[in-house]
């Protein structure tokens, strides 16, 4: 019923959703945690955009953690040697990941002006570091990462932590920070009212320019200059490949192969460009929910550009092409696979459900007299 | 070849951050259950107390969560970052429950803890109490998936090597899934973060008793941790794992090691009460020991051996030169895959991969290893003697405090007298650190005892690691320890704020502090 390789391109898909999830639910929790310093203009501010995301950043969160479990489980291979390629940045991403669960629970649990903004700070640095250590580890993995695979499907690494800050990657981090800051703004923008509201939409405006351009100028970059890759040899798509016997090209403009393949691909980096246009219109007409959910699938629609000009590579090698990490070649085993696929089945849409259901119940703006009531409650 | 030093500084940041973590995952898991029970009770019984009994401990139970929360992801990241080649040669099986975990317990947890502090308003009562079961349900089943993968580590089952994708493969989820060693060990971990959650409780009501303030409060709360601490120390000490310890070689050895019974003796074996184990000399000094008793708890029988130190060592012999075998023809099946004859032997020593591969520490060729490297690798294939001794003991000593403890509380709160027994109060209090010292040790007993393998007598340790430079590992292992450092001393500053300050924390008007100038007035 399910074929090794139907399963592997299904796979492929999950890890994608995955990544869109995390990245549209707890997008606006990172985009929010880097606008707090700036657009909470007071403490009672600064708790109002706390508690927008408070009851649920941290189910958000928890996207991550699953897409790093089921990276682990579904694709073994790519989990080591990327979580270990980028040691250091991972480290990095990790600290900054530290201090949302403790400042958001521990800010408000005292009242003195000095604990609660050097906790704003931290909690502007678990927004803003993870946020940019993500931008910047997809730019390189668009670029492609110095590894090598050895015999015994050992993998090594030989860049350094400053070598991930390539042109192409920075630009990424401008990418993903616009990008994020336009969620967060958009989420704000409908979950708080007056000051906090307006100031929200002023940022959607200045974000979604900055997207547009960057991500433009990414997508020239990408076409006319930056090295692609792409499998030459013929491959045996219904077992796992020996990583080592393929053959790889690597030029600029490969990463367009895709869009002549599937020309319907091109709907999205379109929809991501539109998207952002349509979010300012709404977010100016105040229809403050939808504006939202634009920018939702904008979100979206930019991973699914990258995920899409990359296929079927996962983990591109730029030291040694065949190292490459591709779906033929770096899955768990089909049974694997197969129980992994049915527990996903079965789960996400319970997640699912009942994330909805939290959201709903603790639907609603919340304002600066609830702050008031709520002192000793609220974050 | 990979640097003993990376691999030592591995384990050391590998050691340290999931002693740390496990600071606060027992008490997550022990309190999420109280608060259960509490709002439980104020659900039926309507008495506004026991609400405030479950948002008091809740506040205390939020400071420890987003520790545990913080520390949780480091230990998802760990694999990744630090034991690459572990996460590749075992991630076919050891990933899936690592999955499941998160999409079955991650989410709900994370999901309702938001909805636990700020849902009460917003919902009602039974549905609030729906939240906070499903909070403690969440806690539970993380604990079920990781401890599936744990013990996977330990005894690993329903799982062949496949020299093709050159790792191991996962053959049977219901071998996985119903692995004894994991079912023992959730049972016994379970159980431990429910005394860790009731001695916090029982401790911290304790004190507020001690010093006669929110007395209504405290007796309650009192109450329901004896009840609750009594049945889980009971569980964790009738169904502790010593019964899993005899299902498969390295739990035998644990066992052995644990015992210092270092010849095989005739069945029942004994158990060593206390001693001196002399590792040079292979004897425990100053032994005493009582007859019969370990070949009962460990067989559950009086007819069976419990396998001593030298009859495993002498298994480990001869599996390791089947082991050099099964690596050679490996070699030769990688070359060339339809090499027949390697074929053939590979499949006949595959089992021993794993002990040939334990020879990769001192040669990297393997099959060129001297005798004396052979008896090397046989001299460590075991664990120290000594640190599993003890440890073990100390969490003995503490398990059989905590029994006395909870039984003498569940005893006089029958008799409706517990608040006048100042001893039993103080002793209470000054037993909080208990159940976390027998659960640091703990792990220590089960995952040192499981050197020198990440993956029972399949994958040792030293070939476990990333491909990284010892030079990150500083940095890293800097890194962890500041940010642990500045955590925990922010961590206990707060705990033990809102444990002084009590309910009048929750500032409903009801408690001490508030109350403070009325009643001197």
């Amino acid at each position: 019923m399910l074929d090794f390789e139907t399963l592997r391109i299904i796979w492929w898909a999950i890890l994608v959703f995955l990544i869109c999830g995390f990245a549209v639910m707890d997008g606006f929790d990172l985009g929010i945690g880097m606008l707090l310093p700036f657009l909470g203009k007071t403490d009672d501010e600064r708790r109002v955009m706390l508690n927008t995301i408070g009851p649920t950043w941290e189910g958000n969160q928890t996207w991550l953690v699953t897409l790093g479990g089921i990276t682990f489980g579904a694709w073994s291979l790519v989990y080591a040697t990327l979580f270990s390629g980028l040691y250091t940045g991972m480290l990095v991403l990790l600290f900054g990941l530290f201090l949302r669960p403790v400042g958001f629970d521990y800010r408000s649990k005292l009242p003195s002006p000095r604990w609660r903004s050097a906790w704003d700070w931290a909690l502007f640095a678990g927004g803003t570091v993870p946020a940019v250590v993500l931008s910047l580890a997809a730019g390189n993995l668009i670029i492609g990462l110095p590894f090598q695979i050895d015999n015994d499907l050992r993998s090594s690494y030989s860049g350094g932590f400053w070598d991930l800050f390539q042109p192409f990657a920075l630009l990424s981090v401008v990418v993903g920070v616009a990008l994020l800051c336009l969620h967060g703004a958009a989420f704000l923008q409908w979950r708080t009212e007056a000051a906090l509201a307006e100031r929200a939409r002023q940022v959607i405006f200045y974000s979604a320019l900055m997207f547009v351009v960057s991500f433009s100028v990414a997508g020239v970059w990408v076409a006319f200059s930056l090295d692609g890759y792409h499998i030459t040899s013929v491959l045996d798509t219904s077992v796992i490949a020996n990583l080592l016997a393929k053959t790889v090209a690597k030029e600029s403009g490969l990463w367009l192969a895709n869009y002549s393949n599937y020309p319907l691909l091109i709907l999205a980096p379109l929809l991501a460009i539109m998207g952002t246009g349509l979010v300012v219109f709404l977010s100016a007409k105040r229809f403050t929910g939808l504006a939202f959910l634009n920018s939702a699938l904008v979100v979206v629609c930019v991973i699914a550009t990258a995920a899409g000009s990359m296929f079927p590579f996962i983990l591109p090698s730029s030291t040694s092409p065949i190292s490459s990490l591709t779906v033929w070649d770096a899955s768990a085993s089909q049974y694997t696979l197969k129980l992994l696929f049915f527990a996903t089945v079965l789960l996400m849409p319970i997640v699912m459900a009942y994330t909805v259901w939290v959201y709903r119940i603790m639907r609603g703006k919340v304002t600066v007299a609830d702050i008031q009531k709520n002192q000793h409650i609220l974050y | 070849m990979i640097s003993n030093e990376v691999v030592e500084l591995s384990r050391l940041q590998f050691a340290l951050t999931a002693l740390y973590h496990f600071l606060f995952v027992p008490l997550t898991l022990g309190l999420s259950f109280l608060l259960a029970i509490m709002e439980s009770v104020y659900v039926m019984s309507g008495r506004q107390i026991y609400k405030d009994m479950t948002r008091f401990w809740g506040k205390l139970f939020g400071i420890n969560f987003a520790m545990g929360v913080t520390t949780g992801i480091t230990m998802e990241f760990q694999f990744g970052t630090n034991w690459a080649y572990y996460s590749h040669y075992v991630g076919d099986i050891f990933g899936l429950p690592l999955a499941i975990e998160g999409m079955m317990a991650f989410f709900l947890e994370s999901t309702f803890v938001g909805l636990f502090f700020f849902g009460w308003e917003r919902m009602s009562k039974l549905q609030h109490l729906f939240t906070t079961w499903l909070l403690a349900l969440g806690t539970s089943l993380s604990a079920l998936w990781i401890l599936i993968a744990n013990g996977w580590m330990q005894h690993p089952v329903g799982a062949e090597f496949n020299y093709q994708t050159m790792r191991m493969e996962l053959t049977s989820f219901s071998e996985l899934f119903f692995n004894p060693v994991a079912q023992v060990k959730f049972v016994h971990t379970v159980a431990a973060g429910y005394v860790t959650g009731s001695m916090f409780v029982l401790g911290i009501s304790a004190y507020y008793l001690l010093s006669n303030r929110d007395v209504a409060f405290a007796r309650r709360s009192f109450r329901i941790a004896s009840g609750f601490g009594l049945a889980s120390v009971l569980s964790v000490i009738l169904l502790g794992d010593e019964s899993g310890y005899t299902v498969g070689e390295v739990q035998r050895a644990k066992l052995a090691t644990i015992e210092a019974e270092w010849e095989t003796e005739e069945a029942p074996a004994s158990f060593t009460l206390f001693g001196i184990p002399d590792e040079e000399n292979m004897t425990t000094h100053y032994a005493v020991k009582i007859p019969w008793l370990m070949g009962i708890i460990a067989t559950r029988s009086i007819n069976q051996k419990v396998d001593g130190i030298n009859t495993i060592l002498e298994r480990k012999r001869g599996r390791i030169k089947s082991g050099m075998i099964a690596y050679e023809n490996l070699q030769r099946l990688r070359q060339d895959s339809n090499n027949q004859v390697a074929k053939a032997a590979f499949e006949a020593h595959k089992s021993d991969l794993g002990h040939g591969l334990l020879l990769k520490q001192y040669t990297d060729k393997v099959i060129d290893a001297t005798p004396e490297q052979i008896e090397t690798a046989v001299r460590h294939s075991i664990p120290r003697v000594a640190p599993m001794f003890w440890t073990f003991r100390g969490m003995v000593f503490c398990g059989v405090t905590m029994l006395f403890i909870f039984a003498a509380a569940f005893y006089f709160n029958a008799k409706r007298t517990a608040h006048k027994q100042r001893w039993l109060l103080r002793l209470a209090f000054y037993g909080i650190p208990l159940p976390w010292i027998a659960s640091e040790l703990g792990w220590v007993v089960a995952e040192y005892g499981r050197q020198p393998w990440t993956i029972a007598n399949i994958l040792p340790t030293h070939l476990s690691t990333s491909t990284v430079d010892a030079g990150q590992l500083y940095l890293s292992l800097a890194g962890f320890f500041v940010f642990y450092t500045v955590l925990l001393v922010i961590e206990v500053f707060l705990m033990l704020k809102y444990v002084r300050l009590g309910p009048s924390s929750l500032h409903t008007g009801r408690y001490h502090f508030e109350l403070e100038g009325e009643s001197h007035a």
